[in-house]
């Protein structure tokens, strides 16, 4: 049992790395996009194996049904007739790749040579428990992200209706 | 005593203080008060002399008062009167004179525009002159002589409106000052040596030997220096002839009997500190100007200039006198000349006085003073002719004379000092020729006055007449004092002052470096014979030189008369035979131009170098101090231009190249920012690894 | 091989990677799912920490609110790409630069 889960574990690691990468460096935004959804899938069933059921559950939701979403009808609203842009897609992709790899070493070792401390979590269904703490100890940060969202969607409204009033 | 003396001296002082400031409201302009207080001035000195200084017949005879004037330091400065037997007979010649002289102006003066101011000016210099008299100290007799000199510039140029007179009235003013300069050198000496200025204490310093030698020499010859100003000894006689532009009741008072005077009354007073080699200077400057006036004199045509040639001249007589030592003789004819000199003065102003108004009434513009336009006035003016002719023989030297007694006197003594000291034989032989050709010029004078016929036409002689009694008067009194007796008595001898008052009471006194001499020889029989031997020599040189000046005036008055009365000589020829002389006797041997040439031109181009120095280097200090300014702006000026300015500049430049270099960092491309982002965590990222590492 | 250090790694090649995306990437489109890619990576970090190190849910809370505000920002920044476009008619990010020094 414990190989199975080890297989199926790297199996998703690898899908959501890969699929990233793909998201990163394909030429076409179309492919990109579809990459990030399996991003995303992958993530969500990583979330499955660190015991967070319900947070698996909201990513997919949230993030493919609404993010994903949104950015497809983006890339579509603001697609040229030749989606395929001119030969340099990217510029400069070796001039950031050096901080990057430093960065990115750096963090690495950062991350093998710490000790970090070990715990064992609650284990369960984390619905609830999630739930009380939203309304009791995170209650104030849900108020504001209620407002955040509230202003986000009156924003994105305000800034959509600007657009088609311009068509006027 | 003293009193009475101060009261002589301040009662002119008083009249002047009165008429200046009221003499124009004052009736007859206060001629009055003038006179007043001359007059009691007069009267209050012959009491001085008559009651005090005759019946005591003492030659020491003298009171005197003093009191601290300064004091400063270890200095003393006393001042006070010295009332002796010289002082007492000065204030009788000075009062005498100036209320004669007083008298006399009334009448010739009338009608004068400046009347009240002529009399003002009479009392100021009276009070000068008897101040300087009664003086007991070098001090004051200094402040004296300025203010003689003062009123002497103020009187000669009184006719202002003349340039010649106001000319005059200044250069009498400057040459005075150039003997002043030297009479306070020798102040000077005798203070820092004595540490005193009165007088007999300075007798008695010199004789106690503080002062001696060559700076006592150096004092003597340096006062002497203020009397060759004042009296007009050569070189500095120019101002006298020319001082007779002034009115003639001027040159008869100061110029002929009082102020030209005090130079000889000065050496007088000090005759006792006197060196040989001061008294032979004295003596030889005196001798060479009375012979070298007395050339000058024989060629003049103006009937003042004459005269005043001739004071020069006699006064060259009394400094010779006083030279070789014969003190009482100097002081003597100072006393006589004053009389017979006024006279002759005052009559020149009759007879001009008469020619000017002769001439005026026929409308000539001829000078009335020269002798050319004149003659046989003596019908016209029989009382100016006779005082004339009486003054006239008493400066030439004729016996029964005062003028006879006192330079007989002078030529006996100056012939008794030659055969003392046979290498200073020309001494008499200039005192003779001299009195020779003083005869001669006085008798020419007389003749072409009053002898002969009228030369201006007989219009003109109708019209002259005889002075008014106030100015007659005066000449009759001093004509009466011309005579030998009054200085006589008791003895009246006509041959010597010897036996009279005078001599009495003057004796000569014995110089200090004499007294230092004769102490060393004082014992002894030798001492005796010498002694003796001294007042034989005097003896014999005194017959002689009484026969030899009776011979000399007799020859000039010969000639004078074949020239000018028998007409057998002709001055004109003799005008050209003696050629350059003649020239030179007649412009006053160039003196003048000379001094124009030299002194004058040397002033004059001293204050052009000045005025150049003035002009040039202190205003150009000046205008170069402005161009420094302005020079200065202009740099400040760049300075803030480029430098100041420059800085703002430099700043504005530098934020705007630092702007646009930073200006490439922010192209407006986000991506760009993340990725400068992405560097500088980096950075920080490493950073804390490696810290946390170590 | 079921480490935090496992999930860390994933979670950083997902963040490297997002971050790449941002810098290189012309689209904006793209630029955006980079920023996608990099709020994964926290919230990956988070739950992470939160099973292994702390021992409560504070880590997934801080996912919740992660997932929340990626949601809200993806909104409005397509909003803002869809004027952009309007204005530019283009979608490259280089394009967009007024705001220059």
């Amino acid at each position: 049992m414990e190989t199975l889960s080890h297989i199926v574990f790297w199996f998703f690691a690898v899908l959501t790395v890969g699929s990233a990468v793909v998201v990163v460096f394909h030429r076409r935004i179309i492919y990109s996009a579809f990459a990030l959804l399996f991003t995303f899938f992958g993530v969500a069933a990583l979330y499955v194996f660190l015991a967070a059921d319900f947070l698996a559950a909201s990513q997919v939701l949230i993030y493919v049904g609404g993010i994903l979403t949104l950015i497809i009808f983006g890339v579509f609203l603001t697609a040229k007739i030749t989606t395929l842009d001119i030969p340099q897609q990217t510029h400069q992709r070796y001039v950031a790749l050096i901080p990057l790899v430093f960065l990115g070493a750096g963090l690495f070792v950062l991350f093998l040579t710490t000790p970090w401390t070990h715990s064992q979590p609650p284990g369960g269904p984390t619905t609830a428990a999630l739930g009380r703490l939203l309304l009791t100890r995170y209650l104030v940060p849900f108020e504001l992200a209620s407002i955040l969202l509230l202003a986000a969607l009156v924003g994105a409204m305000r800034l959509a209706r600007y657009y088609r009033s311009r068509e006027d | 005593m003293i009193g009475l003396s101060l009261y002589i001296l301040l009662a002119p002082l008083a009249a002047f203080l009165i008429t200046i400031f009221f003499g124009k409201r004052l009736p007859r302009g206060g001629d009055w008060i003038s006179l007043a207080a001359i007059w009691s001035g007069l009267a209050a000195s012959l009491y001085l002399l008559f009651a005090h200084v005759l019946p005591s017949y003492d030659p020491a005879f003298g009171e005197t008062l003093r009191f601290d004037w300064l004091k400063w330091g270890n200095y003393r400065l006393t001042v006070g009167i010295n009332l002796d037997n010289m002082a007492v007979v000065m204030l009788v010649v000075v009062t005498l004179v100036s209320a004669v002289v007083h008298l006399y102006s009334v009448g010739y003066m009338r009608g004068d525009k400046r009347y009240s101011l002529f009399f003002s000016y009479l009392s100021f210099f009276s009070f000068s002159m008897l101040g300087l008299v009664l003086a007991d100290n070098l001090f004051v007799i200094y402040a004296f002589w300025e203010l003689v000199g003062l009123s002497s510039y103020l009187l000669i140029g009184f006719w202002y409106e003349k340039d010649s007179a106001s000319d005059a009235a200044k250069k009498a003013f400057v040459v005075n000052r150039v003997g002043d300069a030297g009479m306070l050198i020798g102040i000077l000496i005798v203070f820092t040596a004595l540490g005193t200025l009165n007088l007999h204490d300075i007798a008695a310093g010199v004789a106690a030997g503080q002062l001696s030698g060559g700076l006592l020499t150096a004092a003597g010859i340096c006062l002497f220096l203020g009397a060759v100003g004042k009296s007009a000894q050569f070189p500095l006689h120019v101002w006298l002839p020319d001082a007779m532009e002034g009115p003639t009741p001027v040159s008869a008072l100061i110029h002929a009997a009082t102020m030209v005077a005090a130079g000889v009354y000065l050496m007088a007073r000090l005759f006792v500190i006197l060196t040989f080699d001061a008294s032979l200077v004295i003596a030889y400057v005196g001798a060479f100007t009375a012979i070298f006036s007395a050339t000058i004199a024989v060629a003049q045509n103006d009937i003042k200039r004459v005269l005043a040639y001739s004071t020069c001249s006699q006064l060259g007589y009394m400094m010779m006198a006083l030279g070789v030592g014969s003190y009482q003789a100097g002081f003597f004819h100072l006393v006589t000349h004053a009389m017979f000199k006024a006279a002759l003065f005052l009559g020149s102003g009759s007879v001009i006085h008469a020619m000017h108004h002769a001439l005026h009434h026929v409308h000539s513009e001829a000078d009335p003073q020269d002798m050319r336009n004149m003659g046989g006035l003596r019908r016209k003016l029989p009382l100016t002719f006779a005082t004339f002719l009486i003054a006239t023989i008493a400066l030439a030297g004729v016996p029964f004379t005062s003028g006879f007694l006192s330079k007989d006197a002078i030529l006996g003594g100056t012939l008794a000092f030659a055969m003392e000291h046979p290498a200073h034989w020309i001494l008499p032989v200039f005192g003779f020729a001299a009195a020779a050709l003083t005869a001669f010029y006085m008798f020419r004078l007389v003749y072409l006055t009053f002898a002969g016929t009228f030369r201006m036409g007989h219009e003109a002689e109708h019209h002259l007449h005889e002075s008014p009694k106030v100015m007659t008067v005066p000449l009759v009194i001093l004509a009466v004092l011309c005579f030998f007796a009054f200085y006589s008595l008791p003895a009246l001898n006509p041959t010597t002052p010897a036996g009279g008052w005078f001599a009495q009471l003057f004796p000569n006194p014995p110089r200090a470096y004499e007294a230092i001499t004769a102490a060393a020889a004082a014992h002894g029989e030798h001492a005796a014979v010498e002694r003796e031997a001294t007042v034989h020599i005097h003896r014999v040189a005194h017959n002689a030189a009484m026969g030899i000046s009776i011979l000399v005036a007799g020859l000039g008055i010969l000639i004078a008369t074949l020239a000018y009365y028998w007409k057998r000589l002709s001055p004109a020829l003799w005008q050209r035979r003696l050629g350059i002389v003649y020239r030179g006797m007649y412009r006053k041997w160039w003196i003048d131009e000379v001094y124009d040439a030299t002194a004058v031109s040397g002033s004059l181009l001293l204050s052009r170098i000045f005025a150049w120095f003035d002009l040039a280097v202190i205003d150009g200090i000046v205008n170069g101090t402005a161009w420094l300014t302005r020079s200065y702006a202009s740099v400040e000026g760049w300075f803030d231009l480029r430098v100041v300015d420059g800085l703002v500049n430099l700043t504005a430049w530098v934020v705007g190249t630092w702007g646009k270099f930073v200006r490439i960092f922010q192209g407006g491309q986000v991506q760009r920012y993340i990725f400068y982002t992405l560097i500088v965590v980096g950075l920080l990222v490493l950073l804390s690894v490696f810290q946390g590492m170590s | 091989m079921h480490s935090l250090t496992v999930y860390l790694c994933i979670s950083l090649a997902l963040f490297v990677l997002g971050l790449l995306a941002m810098m290189t990437r012309k689209n904006a489109i793209s630029v955006l799912m980079g920023i996608e890619l990099i709020l994964n990576s926290a919230g990956l970090n988070f739950v992470a920490f939160s099973r292994f190190a702390t021992g409560n849910l504070d880590g997934q809370g801080a996912a919740v609110f992660v997932i929340i505000v990626a949601a809200a920002e993806a909104a409005v920044a397509l909003a803002v790409f869809l004027n952009l476009y309007r204005l530019k008619a283009t979608t490259e990010v280089d394009k967009a630069s007024e705001l220059r020094g």
